[in-house]
């Protein structure tokens, strides 16, 4: 090959990738880079932002234990959101997966449906059936005599992660699923060949097999509810923060954009850790057997 | 007295009967093929006896046992899968423990037992692999190496060798003989490939369309089908018209300008079936021109056109001179080495 030519085939990958990778830099890349910019600049009441480097929201982040709760109740939230997800979406999947031809398919639908319908409506939901006096489900327990005062749900940490359980469902179903298929078909029947009972069957063979599914499942999971916006803002509203809530509020309604963006960026970068890391561990966990 | 038995076994999927009447009676420590193409029913009549499948008529016993009323799980039967179906996330030794530990064998003897059974299918020195780090050979001896460890009282095979190539697959052919002769447990193999049926076994059961056709030892189903499927299935064969003349005396079998004593009982218009390697070149019998000539080595392949249809001729490459393509050539076979049986539709 001539040097032009081995030239232009070096150039030409750059040359195909270069209007994705335009936009990519155009949306993500600078925003972000302004927005952990921002991090680093003053704010007043009086004076807005000024454009200086400055630690002090980072230092206000870190000395005031507000922001370790609110960071803390974040990650709570996240970690009980994916435990609940796994807890119940792995035996859905499975159920699932054992269901014959039309009630897998009609099932299946149920589970994705959600996914259409807005997460604002489906968590307003979760509001009309609890939410204080008024809730259905409250309304129907007190007159029936079950309970004296309505389940607590709106403002609570339970009342989000089973919303944030709910919206997040499909993500955990849709994982574990994928893992399902690639099973052995026979798998079940040559463990039973061998001896085995129903129960050592899913805790010695299939748990193990689709273990790399629900820890993906749990990745998706974690990092949507860490960084959930609407459900926390509906169920939680301004009483009970988290760290995308509160990052909003720096924006919008204290205007403290500097702070709200050190917020946001902390958040950020708190979760690419989080998920590379565990990424990584699941890996490193199962690269021996799933190549 | 039959070991294994089944009595009348009938499956039905909805409607749809897909085993029907299936009668067998197994020896101990016999290895018995199930030959059909595909879908007639093999695997389901094998799942059947695993136990995976009920059977919707019929009973199925070991040692007069009632075996449909044990779990799968209970049987103590062992099952290499076509697609092993091993444990991907245990390591050799630990898929060949599974079934041990199942049945609490200790820890010092399950150790002792495994090591064994991979060192008898040629796996010493792989326990610590994971399947997926194994070849396809590597791969099925170990489901054989799970299957046997539990001292299985009937090993039951579903297509073990139809995903290696050619060459493997004799291979573990043989060493299946081989390990099944020493250590004597009865076995079934189902396969669709007749030379491995004929190869393995001692009685080849011949399904078609979840009926059995013929049950016989490897030469009696190979020499005389007991019908017109067998005689396909089993290798290939030469189907000629012909007529029996019992107004001639002595009666006379006639298939164009072939013809011979005809055998007793058959009259009228019949199917003449012969081997291609049982037919010869002579100097009367059937009118035939050579199409193509095929060299293959240790036998000759002939394609004719005869006067009776195509014919398939295989001769053995004995270093005489062989007719070339185009020559006219007379067919002949000794009447004990054809099998007659009423023309269908005629
Ligand atoms: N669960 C099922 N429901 C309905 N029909 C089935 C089911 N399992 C098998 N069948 C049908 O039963 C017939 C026999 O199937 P079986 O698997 O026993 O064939 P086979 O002889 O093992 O074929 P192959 O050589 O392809 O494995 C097929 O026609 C198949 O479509
Ligand atoms: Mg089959």
């Amino acid at each position: 090959m001539s040097m032009a030519a081995e030239e232009r085939s070096a150039r030409a990958p750059w040359a195909l990738t270069a209007p994705a990778l335009m936009l990519f830099v155009g949306v993500l890349v600078i925003p972000l880079a302004m927005t952990v910019m921002l991090s680093f600049h003053d704010w007043g009441q009086y004076k807005g932002i000024e454009p200086v480097f400055i630690l002090k929201n980072w230092r206000e982040i870190a000395t005031d234990p507000y922001y370790a709760e609110m960071f803390w109740r974040t990650f709570r939230i996240a970690i009980l959101t994916t435990l609940l997800t796994a807890l119940l979406g792995a035996p859905e999947a499975y159920i699932l997966n054992r269901m014959s031809g039309r009630w897998k398919s009609f099932f299946l639908l149920v589970i994705l449906g959600p996914l259409l319908i807005s997460v604002v409506a489906r968590t307003l939901g979760w509001a009309l059936l609890f939410g204080g006096n008024n809730g259905l489900v409250n309304k129907l327990l007190m007159t029936l005599g079950v309970i004296r005062s309505p389940i607590p749900f709106m403002f609570t940490e339970t009342g989000m992660v089973v919303a944030l359980a709910h919206v997040m469902m499909p993500f955990m179903v849709l994982s574990v699923w994928a893992a399902l298929q690639r099973l052995d078909p026979q798998i079940e029947n040559a463990a039973m060949s061998l001896g085995a009972g129903p129960v050592t069957i899913i805790r010695r063979i299939i748990m193990p097999q689709i273990m790399p599914g629900v820890l993906s499942g749990a990745i998706i999971v974690f990092s949507l509810s860490a960084s959930a916006f609407a459900t926390p803002a509906i169920i939680g509203g301004r009483r009970l923060k988290v760290a995308a809530t509160l990052a909003y509020d720096e924006f919008l309604n204290t205007l403290n954009w500097p702070l709200g963006a050190a917020v946001a960026t902390l958040l950020l970068v708190a979760l690419v850790l989080i998920v590379v890391g565990s990424n990584a561990l699941i890996e490193r966990r199962y690269a021996e057997v799933f190549r | 007295m039959a070991y294994l038995e089944l009595d009348r076994v009938a499956k039905q999927f909805g409607a749809q009967t897909v085993v029907d009447d299936f009668s067998l009676a197994v020896g101990r420590g016999e290895f018995i093929s199930f030959l059909g193409p595909s879908g007639c029913g093999k695997t389901t009549t094998l799942q059947m006896i695993a136990g995976f499948l009920d059977p919707t008529r019929g009973a199925i016993r070991l040692e007069d046992k009632d075996l449909t009323a044990i779990h799968p799980a209970k049987r103590g039967l062992g099952i290499v899968f076509q697609s092993y179906a091993l444990f991907p996330h245990m390591t050799a030794a630990e898929n060949v423990a599974f079934g041990l530990e199942m049945r609490n064998v200790p820890r010092n003897e399950r150790a002792e037992r495994v090591r064994a059974a991979l060192a008898m299918v040629g796996l010493a020195g792989y326990e610590d692999r994971h399947p997926r780090r194994m070849s396809g050979g590597q791969q099925q001896r170990v489901a054989l190496a799970r299957a046997l460890v539990i001292k299985p009282s009937v090993l039951l095979l579903d297509e073990p060798l139809s995903n290696l190539d050619a060459k493997l697959r004799e291979e573990m052919q043989i060493e299946l003989r081989q390990i099944q002769r020493t250590i004597g447990t009865t076995t079934i193999l189902v396969t669709h490939d007749q030379n491995e049926a004929m190869s393995l076994s001692d009685r080849i059961v011949v399904m078609s369309q979840g009926k059995i056709e013929q049950i016989g030892t490897p030469q009696e189903t190979y020499e005389k089908p007991a019908s017109a499927f067998v005689s396909q299935f089993l290798g290939k064969t030469n189907d000629f018209a012909g007529t029996i003349d019992r107004t001639a005396t002595p009666a006379q079998l006639v298939a164009g300008s072939w013809s011979a004593p005809a055998p007793a009982g058959l009259s009228g218009p019949v199917t003449v079936s012969i081997r291609p390697e049982r037919i010869g070149f002579g100097n009367a019998g059937l009118n035939a021109k050579i199409v193509t000539r095929i060299f293959q080595g240790n036998h000759w392949l002939f394609q004719c056109e005869s006067e009776c249809g195509l014919a398939i001729v295989i001769r053995q490459n004995d270093g005489k001179p062989q007719p070339a393509e185009g020559e006219a050539v007379r067919l002949t076979w000794r009447p004990q080495d054809m099998s007659v049986r009423p023309r269908a539709g005629a």
